[in-house]
């Protein structure tokens, strides 16, 4: 029993991670329906810029808000200068357009930073979590800061008018431009926090799965599935479904035999698949009506 | 939630190419064959090889531009179905003792079988959502062949080591030169089946769903049985593709193919021009040429000047190699009634 409780655990300090990767991929899906396979490497570059600070001397938490400042504005940037002039290309040019971008934030990661390995600190320490030995501090921390976050991030956009007008500006665009909202630089918005969110996820994630220019690449797979799983139009099911997974990827590693570590990304492909195939819109998810 | 909310235009995956512009005229195609077959004679044996690599993705680019700009569906787990290939020919080279010949027609069943599988529950899928379950299928593949119970079979992550056939009937060829013209000679098959499957009534098929599918299933287009059908027919080339590859490289193993061979192929297609079948091997010297140049500058740069150059197409010239082809024929036309 202990051993499940453990895993349960476990598998919710994990999850944390995946429903912010999750919810960064649904932010950007929501302004421009798109998915954004850069997303990771963005979060890797990000922890890396932190990474890069401590190394100079800026003390944790400093590092971490100037991180987020600089993923916030990293992230607009990338919208104003690559993607919104694609706003009305064929799909696949923008698919291109996030390939190209992955390629290019991985390689150049690479050439900075090099390949090797890097340890990465976490401000919780990894002792035992209040004497228990069910969960560490950095475990605990994980799920702490990531429940902040939700809740900022719930209240900015129940309670701000400026989440109001995003929210506007992501469900009915035109409506919202008729009633005067910018949503062009909504959604230049939408990307510098989907950005912010990864960057938070990849600075919880790399004390863990070590920093190196492709730490992110099983954790994007998954925050795809946790995506997936709640629904792409859903920022609350991408929350649920991140914690889903979570549970589910330990659950699945300590109990059916044969899965371990090798076999945890053939894992998030099968759990996308099945849901594609079984309820493709996810758990939360609205169903899109196609016309011609 | 609003009713109009849920009710959305169906997305053009990619723009529409014309199927007379699918290909080039007799002339220009025969001077690009004369010159395919002549080059290797001068040649020294490392470029030989390096033309054989050439045809090989020059294969599996044209197999994706057949599901990507004949029906319009996305793949980005190509290098998933290039592996499958690769190991099939290899497994069966090795531990069977086939003729490598024999090989690849298996190798192309075994991928169009799993291409039609994997069809299957992408039919319900379309645009972003195809594009998300491939790439997933390619990230997952290097991790799926190193399988323990599969070990015995795939060499686990050594990988297998596949010998060089030598040319048959004692004809006076290097090893090198005899599996050019092997390629060249199924490259060519596969091409000219690839443009009149395209002009065929699946050709057709493909190209009605490409551009509007609730439009061409209520035309009587058997939507499922066209969406699989191109899938497993990409998968089944990229298949052979895998198995030539297998052999001119007499080594197979779970690294060769990760997320970043299938991104070579998505870029190949997309420089030589998305549903321009002869652009396959101009898109395939671009993977090929353009990462050795990248890396003599710095290493680790391939990455970053592949990515640049992809948004340079993009922006730029949107149909790849077919737009430049059609400028300099423009040109060419001027030039002559001056």
């Amino acid at each position: 029993m202990e051993l499940f409780t453990n895993q349960i655990l476990a598998g919710i300090a994990t999850g944390a991670i995946y429903a912010c990767m999750a919810l960064a991929v649904v932010m950007i899906y929501q302004a421009i329906d798109h998915l954004n396979f850069a997303q990771g490497e963005m979060a890797m570059f990000s922890t890396f810029i932190s990474w890069q600070l401590m190394q100079v001397g800026v003390p944790y938490w400093g590092a971490f808000v100037l991180t987020l400042v600089f993923s916030f504005i990293g992230g607009i940037a990338i919208e104003r200068i690559l993607f919104k002039p694609l706003t009305k290309a064929p799909i696949l040019t923008n698919v291109a357009g996030f390939i190209a971008l992955f390629a290019i934030i991985n390689s150049s990661a690479g050439l900075i930073w090099d390949f090797t390995i890097k340890q990465y600190p976490t401000p919780f320490g990894s002792s035992p979590f209040l004497g228990s030995q069910l969960i560490s501090t950095h475990q605990a921390g994980m799920i702490g800061v990531t429940v902040l976050l939700l809740l900022a991030l719930y209240f900015f956009f129940q309670y701000t008018r400026m989440g109001l007008a995003m929210r506007a500006a992501a469900s009915l665009p035109e409506s919202a431009r008729l009633v005067g909202i910018n949503t062009s630089w909504m959604i230049a918005l939408g990307w510098g926090m989907a950005s912010a969110i990864g960057a938070i996820a990849g600075m919880l994630i790399a004390p863990v799965v070590f920093l190196e220019p492709n730490m992110m690449g099983g954790v994007l797979i998954y925050g795809f599935a946790a995506a997936v799983l709640g629904g792409l139009t859903s920022p609350f099911g991408a929350v649920v479904g991140g914690f889903l997974v979570g549970i589910f990827e330990n659950l699945a590693g300590t109990y059916i035999p044969g899965v371990g570590n090798e076999l945890k990304l053939p894992i998030a492909l099968a759990l996308i698949i099945s849901v594609l195939v079984v309820k493709p819109a996810g758990l939360f998810g609205r169903h899109i009506v196609k016309r011609v | 939630m609003s009713a109009i909310e849920n009710v959305a235009p169906e997305d053009q995956p990619v723009e529409a190419v014309p199927k007379r512009a699918m290909t080039i005229g007799s002339g220009t195609s025969f001077v690009v064959l004369l010159l395919l077959l002549i080059v290797p004679l001068f040649a020294k044996n490392f470029i030989i090889f390096q033309l054989t690599m050439l045809l090989i993705y020059g294969l599996a680019v044209l197999a994706l531009n057949i599901l990507t700009g004949g029906s319009g569906q996305f793949s980005l787990g190509q290098s998933a179905f290039y592996a499958v290939g690769a190991y099939t020919t290899a497994v069966l080279m090795e531990h069977l003792n086939i003729n490598y010949a024999l090989t690849l027609p298996i190798a192309g069943l075994v991928c169009f079988a799993f291409g039609f599988l994997f069809g299957q529950p992408a039919l319900r899928l379309s645009g972003v959502y195809l594009a998300l379950a491939t790439f997933a299928l390619a990230t997952a593949m290097p991790q799926l062949l190193k399988l323990n119970f599969l070990e015995h079979w795939t060499g686990g992550v050594q990988g297998l080591v596949v010998t060089k056939p030598d040319a048959p009937f004692g004809l006076p060829m290097s090893q090198d030169m005899w599996l050019y013209y092997f390629t060249l000679a199924i490259t060519l098959a596969i091409y000219i089946f690839s443009v009149n499957l395209l002009r065929s009534r699946s050709g057709r098929a493909f190209m009605a769903i490409r551009d509007n599918e609730i439009a061409a299933s209520a035309m009587g287009v058997d939507v499922a049985l066209y969406k699989t059908l191109a899938f497993g027919v990409s998968a089944g080339i990229t298949g052979v593709a895998g198995g030539l590859g297998a052999i001119a490289v007499q080594f197979v193993a779970p690294d060769s193919y990760t997320i970043t061979l299938a991104i070579s192929l998505f870029l190949g297609m997309v420089v030589g021009g998305v549903g321009w079948l002869p652009g396959s091997i101009i898109g395939s010297a671009f993977i090929i040429f353009v990462p050795n140049i990248a890396e003599g500058i710095s290493k680790g740069l391939s990455g970053a000047v592949f990515g640049v150059l992809l948004f340079l197409i993009i922006f730029l010239v949107p149909h790849g190699a077919r737009q430049i082809a059609i400028v300099g024929q423009q040109l060419i036309g001027k030039l002559r009634k001056n």
